[in-house]
Order: C-alpha cells, then sequence, then structure tokens
C-alpha cells in the first residue's frame, strides 16, 4: 500500500533517527493503535543506530499494508558472528566513542525485539546484516 | 494515592528553578514523571511518554530519542549545555531543553518529591 526508502550512512550519528522520525509522521496518521506506532518507531530507531555505530551504510525499506508494517535493514557492514551472543542484552562491540554517547549498552537488538511482532535477522561476516521487522495493525 | 494537579513542563522549570535552554514551544506539556539515564538504549526501551528525562548526554541523538518517545523535556544536570545541533532539535521537535548546576542524584530527588 505504501513503501517508503531510506538511506543510512554508517559512522553519522547526526542523522540516526531521521527514518524512524519519518516513519512516526507517517504512521501517526494511519494508526489508531498508539502502542503500535510506539514500538514500531523504537524497533526501527535501534536498527538505524546499529547501522550508523556498526556498519558502513545501510538501506531502510518500509511497506505499509492494511494489516501490518514491514521494515527491512540491510548493511553493508562488519557483519555479526555469532548472532546469539549478539541479541544477549549487555553485549556489545560498540566503539568508545559510540558509547561515551550512551550508545552501545547492548540493548539494542533486544529493544528490537521486544518491540516487534516478528524479528529476523540473519548476517553475514564481511558482508553485512539485514533485519526484518514486523509490527500487526489495523489501519484506519 | 491521591492524584495531584497535573503538573506541565512551566511549573517544573519554576518549581526546581531550571533553565530553557530551548524547545520553549513544547513549555505547557503536561509531565507526567520523570526518568534518570544516560544509556540512550535504556530510555529508548523503558522511558515513558511525558516524562522528563534527566541526562549528562548533550548531542542530538537525545533529542531524537525525547521525540520519538513523546517525552515531555529533557533536564541536563550539572552545569552541562546542549550542543547546538541539540539545541537547534530541540526547536524543531518542540522538546524542551531544561538544564541544573545540580547533580542526577539531587534534581530527580526534588523531581520526585514534586511528581510524586
Amino acid at each position: 500500500m505504501m513503501h517508503f526508502e531510506f538511506d543510512i550512512e554508517g559512522g553519522d550519528f547526526s542523522k540516526a533517527g531521521f527514518a524512524s522520525s519519518q516513519l512516526k509522521r507517517i504512521l501517526k496518521q494511519l494508526v489508531t493503535d498508539h502502542k503500535v506506532v510506539k514500538k514500531t518507531v523504537v524497533a526501527l530507531y535501534e536498527a538505524e543506530v546499529n547501522v550508523v555505530a556498526h556498519a558502513y551504510s545501510g538501506k531502510v525499506i518500509i511497506d505499509i499494508d492494511t494489516d501490518k508494517i514491514q521494515i527491512k535493514v540491510n548493511d553493508k557492514g562488519p557483519g555479526i558472528e555469532d548472532i546469539e551472543q549478539a541479541m544477549e542484552e549487555g553485549y556489545s562491540t560498540a566503539s568508545e566513542q559510540v558509547r561515551e554517547m550512551g550508545f552501545g549498552a547492548g540493548m539494542g537488538l533486544a529493544n528490537i525485539k521486544n518491540n516487534s511482532d516478528e524479528f529476523n535477522i540473519t548476517s553475514e561476516v564481511g558482508v553485512g546484516t539485514q533485519l526484518e521487522i514486523i509490527a500487526y495493525l489495523e489501519i484506519i | 494515592m491521591l492524584k495531584r494537579k497535573a503538573m506541565k513542563v512551566s511549573d517544573i522549570v519554576k518549581k526546581l528553578g531550571l533553565t530553557v535552554y530551548s524547545g520553549v514551544s513544547g513549555i505547557h506539556k503536561e509531565v507526567t514523571g520523570g526518568y534518570v539515564s544516560d544509556l540512550l538504549s535504556d530510555v529508548m526501551g523503558h522511558a515513558k511518554e511525558g516524562q522528563v528525562w534527566c541526562t549528562l548526554q548533550t548531542h542530538k541523538n537525545v533529542m531524537a530519542i525525547a521525540s520519538l518517545k513523546d517525552l515531555a523535556a529533557v533536564i541536563l544536570v550539572k552545569g552541562y549545555q546542549p550542543d547546538d545541533d541539540m539545541a537547534a532539535q530541540s526547536e524543531v521537535e518542540g522538546v524542551p531543553v531544561l538544564g541544573t548546576k545540580e547533580n542526577t542524584f539531587e534534581i530527580a530527588g526534588k523531581l520526585y518529591d514534586l511528581l510524586k
């Protein structure tokens, strides 16, 4: 029904959150259930920050349908060696600089999972990581 | 528990003697509570709409989170001032950035006292 794409540049924290803030504006006009809006923008924000903090570049692809929102976040980057470990709260490989900003607490992936109805992650070391976030909803 | 009269951002500014750095357009927002953290993902995961966020982080991403979570305002502790791009983003989002010379423990205690 609606399709959006956003590019993310690795390392550029000043633009982290752009896609999620656009998504929030769009969803607020379409979706009556504010809980769905809130959790979906939280999930996307964390995914954006992950790309900025860890990858070289990334793409956010959003498809809003009558019954669900599907978000794909694909990056070109170092990839994740052990996804299970990366999902653990408190585990992070973020740089000191990123941690000083208050990111890199190792809560990002857990936050994404907790704020999506379906969450899939695949990764290839040296190539990149792909996330899929799905939230079910009722459009006005 | 007795429900007190709704408190606005402007009320806590007055009662706690806070500096208003930016985002004055959001000064009449209702304050429902507070949250204290310098970890952005913690705030993203656990803060609730209408809360005032006490932190020492002064960069632009603080405003992205405050806005996405519909927080009422941000209080910078220990005399910290917002970076220029944080102040600018606060104007865009209409979420006030406030400041105090007190440390997080002291200001959070006073805020809790006001809102409990």
